[in-house]
């Protein structure tokens, strides 16, 4: 299987596990992807804010590069993801957009990595990639905003309880929790202009993912994953608890079930340790 | 900000509500109040005017209550609201239009470091076509609290780098033009 993929900017940098986890998993379950040339920022959380237009032809830019190829187009961060579905409604609309000038055909789906992986690979196939099954690892899946939100823009089924992670970390072998916070704000972008803000907003995730019965919290978007596993030492701090929950990227967890040798140097870049609770599980 | 307790002093003008519904496309005059905007929002607890306020505000024509406000500001963009609005307004994209307004109108703003943030952000994209995630800390941190703000940033930078999370030079594209005339156009169009 082909498709094209748009990585998005922070897999470039705070997010490079999610990018390598990613794409050696993909290539073990034989998809091809096509990375967009040229690609560029999506305008994430500033264009928008900044300027309705500017914010869709900065996204709208790399869609139509992804409708020249016409296959699926693959993005594992969900503001990119959000930011390119909003731009998708309006070329389909047919509305003008700043600096584009070009005749959209529209045959072609953009998906989130967590439904991607979901739906494109039946449960048989995934099933017997398993080497090492993550029996005994209590998690929770938690998704964020703006994979499900707005759902007439992303389309997404279960706005409010995606399933998704849920199913594919089962399909794995993991326990997966039920808990109420899946869709829950993280604070984003807060984290550097109202930290004190986004820090309540983490702890409250993290007591509640422990609350549920959770080890560790699987994550599938590069902001989450930086907010809910680099600020655990200053949420200790000034709470006086010991928050230590491994945040991990559910294409890392794909890359451990299937035996893959570099899921190692993934978990290396974590800033809250995650190979203590691998180990203990006997899963590492 | 108390708007609660301006409700007998003030004389409902239309003026501000059609303005912000025709740059948004959304029909704010469809909002009853139920709340569940704010209900659902998880930074009320920063926020000056709750949200279901600040759209009633709209609806009076409390143009600089709402434009002065925390709210607009410490907004985190989840699109909770807009996704449980009963009556479809985007409340999320209301959101963006007002601090457009905010920054076009020239409104001084409560809130120094948000505009600061998005700013610095847009700057490293306009420069590169792609955001660059070490430029825009250090813009940002200078812009905000000069050298102490690069201080306290610096310490996560570096626990970040030896994670190898750091990506030290931004790329190169071939596509950086384009870019740049997005934003310029942009410009144009905001000066016109």
């Amino acid at each position: 299987m082909k498709i094209s993929y748009y990585p998005g900017c922070s897999l470039d940098g705070t997010a490079r596990e999610y990018k390598e986890s990613l794409e050696s998993v993909a290539k073990i379950l034989g998809i091809e992807l096509e990375e967009l040339h040229d690609w560029t920022c999506c305008g994430a959380s500033s264009g928008h804010v900044t300027s309705d237009k500017l914010g869709v032809a900065l996204a709208a830019r790399n869609v139509v590069i992804a409708d020249k190829i016409g296959k699926d187009l693959l993005v594992p961060c969900a503001a990119c993801f959000l930011r390119l579905k909003t731009a998708e409604k309006e070329l389909k609309a047919g509305n003008q957009i700043e600096g584009i000038s070009y005749k959209y055909q529209g045959g072609f789906n953009i998906k989130h990595s967590t439904t991607f992986f979901r739906e494109a690979i039946s449960e048989k196939v995934l099933t017997a990639r398993v080497k090492k099954p993550l029996y005994g690892l209590n998690a929770v899946c938690y998704y964020g905003c703006l994979v499900t939100r707005p759902p007439k823009i992303t389309g997404a089924k279960n706005p409010e309880d995606p399933q998704d992670m849920d199913e594919l970390m089962t399909i794995l072998g993991a326990s997966v929790k039920n808990w109420s916070y899946k869709t829950d704000c993280c604070g984003g972008n807060l984290i550097l202009t109202h930290p004190e803000i986004a820090r309540n907003l983490i702890k409250k995730l993290l007591d509640m993912a422990e609350e549920a019965g959770a080890d560790c919290i699987i994550v599938g978007c590069p902001m989450c994953q930086s907010n809910l596993d680099t600020r655990q030492k200053e949420i200790s701090r000034d709470n006086g608890g010991k928050y230590s929950i491994p945040i991990f990227y559910f294409t890392e967890l794909m890359g451990l079930a299937f035996g893959e040798p570099s899921t190692g140097k993934w978990l290396n870049r974590h800033l809250t340790d995650t190979k203590a609770l691998l180990k203990q599980k006997g899963l590492l | 900000m108390q708007v609660g307790g301006l409700a007998q002093t003030v004389a409902p003008n239309s003026i501000f509500r059609k303005q912000v519904e025709a740059l948004s496309g959304e029909t704010i005059s469809a909002c009853f109040q139920c709340e569940k905007c704010t209900n659902g929002c998880p930074v009320t607890i920063a926020m000056d005017i709750a949200p279901h306020k600040l759209i009633r505000s709209i609806h009076l024509g409390l143009k600089d209550e709402v434009l002065q406000s925390d709210t607009i500001w410490v907004c985190a963009s989840c699109e909770t609201c807009t996704t449980r609005c009963p009556n479809d307004i985007d409340i999320a994209h209301v959101m963006d239009i007002l601090r457009q307004l905010s920054r076009s109108q020239g409104v001084k703003d409560s809130q120094k470091n948000v505009p600061l943030f998005h700013s610095a952000f847009l700057t490293s994209v306009r420069w590169y076509g792609r955001l660059h995630e070490m430029t825009m800390a250090v813009i940002f941190a200078l812009k905000s609290e000069g050298m102490t703000g690069l201080a306290k940033q610096a310490n996560m930078g570096v626990e970040m780098m030896r994670k190898g999370k750091i990506k030290l030079f931004p790329s190169r594209l071939l596509a950086g033009r384009q870019v740049k005339a997005m934003f310029r156009q942009s410009e144009r169009r905001q000066k016109t």
